[in-house]
């Protein structure tokens, strides 16, 4: 027991702490010159809107994946189960030179894409696609276990009470899975807006165009602009508080209509 | 599972067409990247392929990376095991704060789990003047690497753990030292038989990621070749060289060990029933 609060405290508390010590340290108008600057408001902007949509796009595949895993048996069925985790298993950099040799102009498939005048690498599309990719099986695990839990009764006694499929699928159905989706999608968008790795080799990495904040981080950084560095921690880090408060919020609705 | 009547079946139809596209965007989004890392790594030949993972730096690489995999996860394994023992045997007030600050790593981007320590151990840190008075470096040197990653692998083990542990309860515990069993005893001979499968799966887990991760490494580690580069940092530093071949070499090293996580975690799974659960 105290050895469990002595090392969550060692290891986590008093580094984070630290950020906000640190940004403390510049004042109110330290901490808004450093966050108020063109550059770092179009990475913020950047970074949440595209995680975002990367968050809704994992929302619709991952529905789509979860259910006809668990849904359909069909052959290749435990396989691709299985891959479905491998963005946890690849770690972040070899996803990220992979993506970006796939849809480079002269990748695999930035070539056939090039010619419809559609550039992935070194562009905002491409940091979507990373961080779709990274996201994904937040989703897909999120929704497995809820639909393999469903009672079918419910559907025979919609589907013999007169409702065509397609109704029952809209009121039966996803009502049941919507907790499930909103957790799964906000994980995934939590998992984005911090994501580094995946996306460096992808984005570019010009200011003011495809910079993440992560990496905006690490340049201020490099430059020894630790103040800068600093506050862009501190407010990420509020809004990774807040994102875990509502996640934890969102899972407790999602189990409570779980066992209802 | 399910089994579905026909009032539940779908229209096949729509089956084709899901399964289609699940298919379909498995396949585009996961596997058709993992093939050209193999694909790219071979390009030149079996011969450059070697030679590139057997080169000093990558040597070095590979021998840091499993270094700092061997200081981050036995850390996280003995915390893991301490935590959800405290958390699923023991009443107490804040225990819910204290499962939230158990996941904390998970939520925090890696780039700043790597800064904080910068800023702790760093030049300008809180420690900084003591530490390059007593000539001691942990910000660009292993040690702030090994904590760094220790950071980000914190929750893996706790968290498959905890639930376990509570469903469990402490009957076989409380049985086991009334019997007059030690407390040791009591751990070694009840407690880990019960959680063994769910500590080898959140220490695979663990490992994976502490071999694989990259920004908080890369915010500490300074990119010293041959001295402080992990295989994923050696990656990138070949990849920014324009040096593909041997950039992707490494990542199929990488890849391999992801592989390889993917494999022993489903067989785990098939083995000892566990239920999925999300990260």
């Amino acid at each position: 027991m105290g050895f469990t609060l002595t090392y969550l405290g060692l290891v986590v508390l008093i580094p984070l702490t630290m950020v906000f010590v640190k940004t403390s340290g510049l004042g109110f108008n330290g901490i808004w010159t450093a966050v108020s600057t063109d550059r770092v408001i179009a990475a913020f902007r950047l970074t949440f809107g595209l995680s975002a949509l990367a968050g809704v796009l994992n929302a619709i595949f991952g529905f789509v994946v979860a259910w006809v895993l668990v849904r359909y048996p069909f052959p290749g069925r435990r396989f691709l189960d299985a891959a479905v985790d491998l963005p946890f298993a690849m770690p972040t950099a070899v996803a990220g030179i992979a993506l970006t040799a796939l849809y480079a102009p002269n990748g695999w498939i930035g070539q056939h894409l090039k010619p419809l005048g559609i550039k992935v690498a070194f562009a905002p599309l491409g940091i979507l696609i990373a961080l779709t990719f990274i996201g994904l099986p937040f989703v897909v695990r999120t929704l497995q276990p809820v639909l393999e839990d469903l009672d079918m009764a419910q559907e025979e006694a919609a589907a013999s009470l007169g409702a065509t499929r397609w109704q029952t699928f809209i009121r039966v159905i996803f009502p049941r899975l919507v907790p499930a989706l909103i957790t799964g999608s906000a994980l995934s968008f939590a998992r984005a807006v911090g994501e580094y790795g995946s996306v460096v080799f992808i984005a570019g990495n010009q200011p003011g165009k495809t910079e993440i904040v992560p990496l905006l981080i690490i340049t201020k950084l490099e430059q020894y602009d630790y103040a800068g560095a600093t506050a862009l921690a501190a407010l990420m880090l509020v809004i990774s508080f807040v994102l875990l408060l509502i996640i934890n919020i969102l899972q407790r609705w999602s189990s409570a209509r779980h066992t209802k | 599972m399910n089994v579905p009547t026909r009032s539940t079946q779908d229209p096949l139809w729509a089956r084709v067409l899901l399964i289609g596209s699940a298919v379909g965007f498995l396949v585009l989004f996961l596997l058709v990247p993992l093939a050209s890392v193999f694909v790219e790594a071979f390009r030149k030949g079996v011969a450059v392929y070697f030679a590139s993972l057997t080169e000093e730096n990558a040597r070095s690489a590979i021998v840091l990376t499993l270094t700092i995999a061997a200081i981050a996860v036995p850390f996280n394994a003995v915390f893991g095991v301490a935590a959800a023992w405290a958390v699923a045997k023991f009443q107490f007030k804040g225990k819910s704060l204290l499962l939230a600050l158990i996941d904390l790593p998970f939520a925090v981007s890696p780039v700043v789990s790597g800064l904080v320590y910068v800023l702790l151990f760093g030049r300008n840190g809180l420690f900084g003047n003591w530490l390059i008075a007593h000539n001691i470096k942990i910000i660009f040197a292993v040690p702030g690497m090994a904590l760094a990653t220790i950071f980000v692998t914190f929750p893996f083990v706790a968290r498959e753990l905890i639930p376990l542990m509570q469903s469990q309860g402490s009957d076989q515990e409380y049985a086991a030292l009334s019997l007059g069993a030690s407390g040791w005893q009591t751990f070694r001979r009840v407690t880990l038989p019960n959680i063994k499968w769910a500590l080898f799966y959140g220490v695979i887990l663990c490992n994976a990621r502490a071999m694989g991760e990259f920004g908080a490494v890369s915010v500490v580690s300074g990119h010293i070749r041959g001295e402080t580069n992990t295989l994923p940092l050696h990656v990138e530093v070949l990849y920014n060289e324009y040096n593909f071949a041997a950039a992707f070499a490494c990542a199929s090293m990488l890849s391999l060990l992801g592989l390889l996580t993917l494999c022993l975690k489903t067989f785990i799974e098939w083995r000892a029933g566990l239920r999925r659960r999300n990260h």
